[in-house]
């Protein structure tokens, strides 16, 4: 069957309105989500799933709540590590101090906790705008990477914010294998993708783009800018939140405050430019590239290293890392400010026209 | 002009006054609009006749004055109180929301009448859903009344200036505002575009009964469509009544004179 | 009373650094609108550079002049430091022209990364040492006031005079020369700038070039105290707040921005900190100048602007 569009007309406005108006991209999505589920966990190894998987529908999730702030409603945040923190505490408190507390609820409630914290950090976007918000961001940053150090009730009197949980449980199904971890993030992901889908298509949506893209003219057709900005750091925080609690919870099991740096917020930022700001697929683009770079590059630069007779320390390979990142923010920036996604659109676009271009 | 009828003042301006640090971009100006009319402000370049919008519609607080709309006095008027009070307007260089479809353009101008929370939003169900698909085909009647469907998907970033414009107006009509202001809607446009634009506007008058504010320079224009003109020069207003008063006052004569050589 | 002058002074000393730094941050958002997140990244690289060639120019000369191995050190280090700043305009910023600032912050995000990268790929990632002869035994002072004196730290205070001597010549710089001219120009405006014919790119690549130059000092000043190592960048991210309580247009603002949160910063470090755990230091800048920022959002010296319509 072709991949077209021609001849494809939509009877009613319901029809054009839905998330993937072309059946084909509605089949291949689909497909896509039932071989995540069914296909990947009989092919994949468990390397693959701890080293990659898991991390990148975690970051994934991430990615989501920093494009709806940044590529959505266009305020810049540099504290992104610090809401995921906030939910990891967060839920990390409520399963240990509330008996019986359900792990799923806790994580829920952990992304909760990260919105309100959200919302009071982002109060400062209603008087300052752009770099100055920017900064504003970082003190939220700074100020968490403190309170989860320094003080001891948050982190149940551990030292150095360290803490730790036993595998968590849903209903009877206990995830510890690899395989496990990766289904429930990955069950947790499409659901909040598809929540993301509907609130970014819809009025929400539009408020939040009307406020990035023009502010002035938002507020004039009665755009509240205190309730667009303030839902859209909201609702980032809470998806930060979440992705923060599985992070700690089915990720990494022990963690401390390092895990949630400004280093973090600045690869979360840097996930939505890669992959694509102001588009739901970005953030997975985004997440995967910067998951997969480094593993790629720690096998490959040895080897390029080797042909030459060079060797090739762990040191130099973050270096490069680090390298490649930077250019590629600053390339996307110049040329595709709407990464990856936008070129993936654009191959797609091509695709539909082929092979009669015009 | 056809079934409409001239009603009372539904906004009144007294004695505005505005300057930004030492540029007094509005020294003092009242005037009044009628229900129904089309009423037009003229001046040189920076005679104040956008401030004179934004002052209207919240974006500019004023220094001194007072609004006065259906009755009501507004002193602090701002822009979400405007919006709510049925005051629409469009601006002069285009702001239209750029990242965004020009059917998500117009649709953000029903923002004020869609009630579904987020959370409904988020499970797009129910009443979210309802909302949105009542909301299109309202917004589909306006595409249709300023013949823009082709152009529906479009990204308002690629779209040609004079297109620009119309969907500039079709976002504010998206309001069903019942006082319209418009910053030289026809600016820049040949004249087959401004022909259409006039049509647009006279029958958005006409049809709806708006009442229309309008900024615009090209003199023929302001005397074929406006029921009364304001005119302003240097922030003060030399003059104001019907298109022929206007046309005959000495002061309007002499500014638009003394400014030609 | 003592104690509190001694933390007063100490607050002033580091604050006068500060206000170097974001003197840095100031020129090149006036001259081109970018908020440079890349200054903290600069910090290291002049510093790592600075480092490094005081170390290899003797090794390669066969010299054991410690002074003249640091000068050389120095003239190479301004050398790379301007190759850096034009290879920035070059290859980023000129494409970046009249983008919106959110996107060149990010930009220089990206730049930040590239620099760090690279820097620590040519001149190493280890501690390395700055020795410019800074004394390092504290002094006493005004033993005839106070009981027992106040101490000062020699080193900070020498500094404190460095980063005050570059302030004030930059400033001067701005004020009287015709370069300066032309930047303030720029700042001003820069289409009309350039249509009476000032060349946008070569004042950007001066006001980076000078940047570059503030960053080197800082980071020789800071690099001979605690050493050449990562957490240098983290300096740039303490200036950051001094910068938004200024305000992004304003010289005496990065100046006075700089010595209240200097101030601010050891005294709430020493007469709140112990109530609440110590460490405040970072944030509570960040929070005195959010603070700030929710009553003046231009900052002390910036201008107001109405966005037009
Ligand atoms: N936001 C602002 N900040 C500073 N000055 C402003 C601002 N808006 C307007 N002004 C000044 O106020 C004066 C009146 O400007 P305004 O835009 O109202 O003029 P105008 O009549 O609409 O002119 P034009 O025909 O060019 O659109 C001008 O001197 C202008 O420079
Ligand atoms: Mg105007």
């Amino acid at each position: 069957m072709f991949y077209r569009e021609n001849g494809q007309f939509k009877t009613s406005y319901k029809a054009d309105q839905q998330v993937f108006a072309i059946p084909q991209d509605r089949w291949a999505i689909l497909a896509l989500v039932v071989f995540a589920f069914v296909g990947i966990p009989l092919l994949v190894d468990e390397y693959l799933f701890r080293a990659i998987l898991v991390p990148f529908l975690i970051l994934s999730l991430a990615a989501l709540g920093v494009n709806i702030l940044v590529g959505y409603c266009g305020q810049i945040t540099l504290g992104a590590g610090a809401s995921m923190a906030v939910g990891a505490y967060a839920a990390y408190n409520f399963l240990i101090r509330v008996d019986g507390m359900p792990a799923l609820a806790a994580i829920l409630l952990g992304g909760l906790v990260a919105a309100a914290a959200g919302i009071v950090f982002g109060a400062p976007s209603l008087r300052v705008r752009g770099l100055y918000l920017a900064v504003a961001t970082l003190a939220a940053q700074f100020f968490w990477d403190w309170a989860f150090l320094r003080i001891k009730w948050f982190t149940n009197n551990s030292s150095s914010g360290s803490v730790s949980v036993a595998d968590i449980n849903l209903l009877g199904w206990t995830i510890n294998s690899p395989t496990d971890k990766y289904l429930f993030c990955l069950g947790i992901l499409v659901a909040f993708s598809l929540m993301a889908k509907n609130l970014v298509r819809g009025n929400m949506g539009r408020q939040w783009m009307a406020i990035r893209d023009m502010d002035v003219a938002a507020t004039v057709i009665g755009i509240r800018p205190m309730y667009a900005k303030l839902t859209a750091f909201a609702v980032s925080s809470f998806y930060l939140g979440v992705a923060g609690a599985l992070w700690g919870m089915v990720n990494l099991g022990s963690w401390e405050p390092a895990a949630f740096s400004i280093d973090r917020s600045l690869q979360l930022l840097f996930m939505v430019i890669i992959g694509g700001m102001g588009a739901i697929s970005g953030s997975f683009f985004g997440a995967a590239f910067i998951v997969i770079l480094p593993i790629f590059l720690n096998q490959m630069l040895p080897l390029v290293g080797s042909l030459f007779g060079l060797e090739v320390s762990i040191a130099l390979v973050s270096h490069v890392e680090f390298i490649i990142f930077g250019s590629l923010i600053v390339f996307f920036l110049i040329v595709e400010p709407h990464g990856i996604a936008r070129l993936w659109a654009t191959g797609r676009e091509k695709l539909r026209l082929w092979p009669f271009p015009h | 002009m056809s079934g409409r009828k001239i009603g009372e003042v539904i906004l009144d301006l007294k004695n505005i006054s505005l300057s930004f640090g030492g540029v007094k971009a509005l020294q003092d100006i009242s005037f009044n609009v009628l229900e129904h009319e089309v009423r037009a402000i003229i001046g040189h370049n920076g005679a104040g006749k956008s401030s004179m919008l934004n002052v209207i519609n919240g974006v500019y607080r004023p220094q001194q004055g007072d609004i006065i709309l259906r009755g009501k006095h507004h002193t602090n008027m701002d822009s979400y109180g405007a919006a709510n009070a049925g005051l629409a307007r469009t601006f002069q260089n285009i702001a239209l929301f750029k990242g965004m479809s020009v059917l998500d353009n117009i649709m953000t101008g029903r923002n004020l009448k869609m009630k579904a929370n987020m959370l409904q939003q988020a499970v797009w169900f129910g009443a979210a859903q309802r909302e949105e698909l009542e909301h299109r085909a309202k917004v589909e009647e306006i595409i249709d009344f300023l013949e823009i469907q082709h152009i529906r998907k479009t990204p308002v970033g690629r779209l040609p200036y004079g297109l620009q414009k119309r969907v500039d107006l079709a976002r504010a009509l998206a309001m069903e505002p019942q006082i319209l202001l418009l910053d030289e809607p026809m600016a820049g446009m040949n004249v087959e575009e401004k022909q259409d634009m006039c049509r647009f506007i006279l029958d958005v008058n006409d049809q709806f009964g708006t009442t229309v504010v309008l900024i615009e320079h090209d003199m023929g224009v302001v005397m074929d469509i406006s029921d009364r003109v304001v005119v302003l020069d240097y922030g003060k207003k030399i003059g104001d009544g019907t298109p022929d008063e206007v046309r005959a006052n000495p002061d309007v004569i002499s500014a638009y004179l003394g400014a030609s050589h | 009373m003592a104690f509190f002058l001694e933390t007063l002074l100490g607050g002033l000393m580091s604050g006068m650094l500060y206000s170097l730094v974001a003197l840095g941050f100031v020129l090149i958002f006036k001259a081109s609108g970018v908020f440079n997140f890349a200054q903290g990244a600069m910090v290291l690289f002049a510093a790592l550079a600075m480092a490094r060639f005081s170390e290899w120019i003797p090794a390669w000369l066969g010299m054991d002049n410690l002074f003249m191995a640091n000068v050389l050190a120095f003239a190479v280090s301004v050398a790379i430091m301007f190759v850096v700043a034009w290879l920035i305009e070059r290859l980023a910023l000129r494409y970046l022209v009249n983008q919106e600032g959110a996107t060149l912050l990010m930009a220089t995000l990206g730049i930040a990364y590239v620099l760090d990268g690279f820097g620590q790929t040519i001149f190493g990632s280890d501690i390395y040492k700055i020795d410019v002869g800074m004394p390092k035994e504290p002094v006493m002072m005004l033993e005839s006031v106070f009981e027992g004196g106040i101490l000062i730290n020699k080193e900070d205070f020498i500094a404190a005079l460095i980063a005050a001597l570059l302030v004030i010549s930059l400033s001067v710089f701005f004020q009287k020369t015709a370069t300066g001219r032309a930047l303030r120009a720029v700042a001003a405006d820069h289409q009309a700038a350039q249509s009476i014919g000032i060349p946008l790119g070569r004042i950007w690549v001066i006001v980076w070039c000078v940047a570059g130059i503030t960053a080197l000092v800082a980071g020789i000043i800071w690099g001979s105290k605690l050493g050449v190592q990562f957490s240098l960048t983290t300096i740039a991210l303490r200036a950051l707040p001094v910068v938004i309580l200024g305000g992004l247009t304003s010289v005496p603002g990065a100046i006075i921005g700089g010595l209240i949160i200097g101030v601010g910063e050891k005294l709430s470090e020493v007469y709140l900190g112990p109530y609440v755990g110590g460490g405040i230091e970072i944030w509570f800048a960040y929070m005195l100048a959010l603070v700030f920022l929710l009553f003046r959002p231009q900052g002390l010296f910036g201008e107001k602007i109405i966005d037009r319509v």
